[in-house]
């Protein structure tokens, strides 16, 4: 079983976690891998949420690691170390993904438009999608394939608020945003995914969201 | 306070958070009761909250620790880190003159051990998985299909499709499709 990585951690765990940087930092540098392995599939997955694309997001990942490891004098022990390890992530991603789209246009989705007027899809009574159905790998999949048809400035914010956790101050200052854009964004990026899932388990979504090409929807 | 729709479709996402007033909160929960729309809506959002939150919506690849590890070593050991290079760089020029060399006469490597199983799609080659000499497949640790096996030699996943081995049905699923 993977170690539970949510902040409010085992007051135990939180001083190993502690005395783990200090003699990272003091040269036991074989300890730093016992540090980061809590958190190393929410880096990826972190990462992946920015890239869409399995190899990039490994590289991005791996890269943020060694940089946390260079770095690790920088960290200030206020913070929290996961927090730390994200932003490295992110900001790592991010500036991939400068570099590759450097020559190409901000797609339209991309586009800050943060002021219009939201009108729900689909109003009708919410069919619950239990959490059990995570269990499943092809619901993982739609459920990452809804996300990454998000427009960027959307899907950053919800990754960092509601999969990594973090606060919607962290949020914002890992984004280089105002809190009140982060919270804009987050309320049209939690609607928009609450729009695309309305219909339920097994509904439309399951085979419309698919970017396969001829994908049949049965 | 009175609020209408689309005063809750603006805030719903705080209320969520716990982080509206109380006079709003007040107001906003009055509205959920009667409006059947909106508390759907509210449901929604929740349950979306939740999912995405969930621990199992957070994956890495298969030998994501492994590969990660290894370059942590390379990285922590700068006085090592050259030979060590060289070293990695040499066995991998050696494996990939081998393996075109195999690709050549048969797909993935030799002739599978196992006429009923499938070669593997975009198994990554450095990683590190288990045969036994009387096998046919390859396998994670701790997969139960190898609890009981002796002789078990961790090999990296190229050399042993080159051996023949093909991917376990159940730990190696994600290479099978």
């Amino acid at each position: 079983m993977p170690e539970s990585a949510t902040p409010l951690g085992h007051p135990a765990r939180q001083t190993s976690e502690a005395e783990l940087v200090r003699r990272v930092r003091d040269g036991e540098h074989d300890l730093f891998y016992e540090l980061i392995r809590p958190y190393e599939r929410r880096v990826y997955s972190a990462a992946f949420a920015i890239l869409r694309n399995t190899a990039d997001a490994e590289d991005a990942a791996q890269e943020a690691i060694l940089k946390a490891f260079k770095h690790i004098r920088q960290f200030r022990e206020e913070a929290r170390f996961s927090t730390w390890l994200i932003q490295i992530a992110v900001n790592e991603a991010r500036m991939r993904r400068r570099k590759d789209h450097a020559d190409l246009m901000e797609p339209i989705a991309d586009r800050p438009d943060e002021s219009g007027v939201y009108t729900p899809r689909d109003f009708a009574d919410w069919r619950e999608i239990p959490s059990e159905a995570l269990e499943r790998k092809e619901i993982r999949e739609k459920l990452a394939e809804a996300l990454a048809s998000l427009g960027e400035i959307y899907r950053e914010v919800f990754v960092l608020r509601d999969m990594q956790h973090l606060s919607i101050e962290e949020t914002a200052e890992t984004l280089e945003i105002s809190t009140a854009s982060a919270k804009t964004r987050l309320l049209r990026a939690r609607l928009m995914l609450r729009d695309l899932l309305a219909p339920g388990l097994g509904g439309p979504w399951m085979s419309r969201l698919s970017f396969e090409k001829g994908a049949k929807p049965w | 306070m009175v609020v209408n729709c689309e005063q809750v479709w603006h805030e719903v996402s705080d209320y969520l958070d716990g982080e509206v007033g109380v006079e709003l909160r007040a107001a906003m929960d009055e509205h959920l009761r009667a409006c059947k729309g909106c508390s759907s809506l509210l449901a929604g959002m929740r349950n979306v909250v939740s999912l995405y939150g969930d621990e199992r919506m957070v994956e890495a690849p298969l030998g994501f620790s492994y590969r990660l590890q290894r370059r942590l070593e390379e990285n922590s050991h700068p006085t090592r880190r050259t030979f060590f290079g060289w070293a990695v760089a040499a066995a991998a020029t050696v494996l990939v003159a081998g393996s075109f060399e195999a690709a050549r006469s048969y797909g993935l490597g030799r002739t599978p051990r196992s006429a009923h199983a499938q070669a593997g799609n975009h198994v990554p080659p450095d990683l590190m998985v288990l045969v036994y000499p009387e096998g046919k497949t390859f396998h994670a640790a701790g997969c139960p299909f190898i609890l009981d096996k002796k002789n078990l030699r961790p090999v990296a996943a190229q050399e042993a499709q080159r051996e023949g081995y093909v991917p376990c049905v159940r730990c190696m699923k994600q290479y099978l499709s």
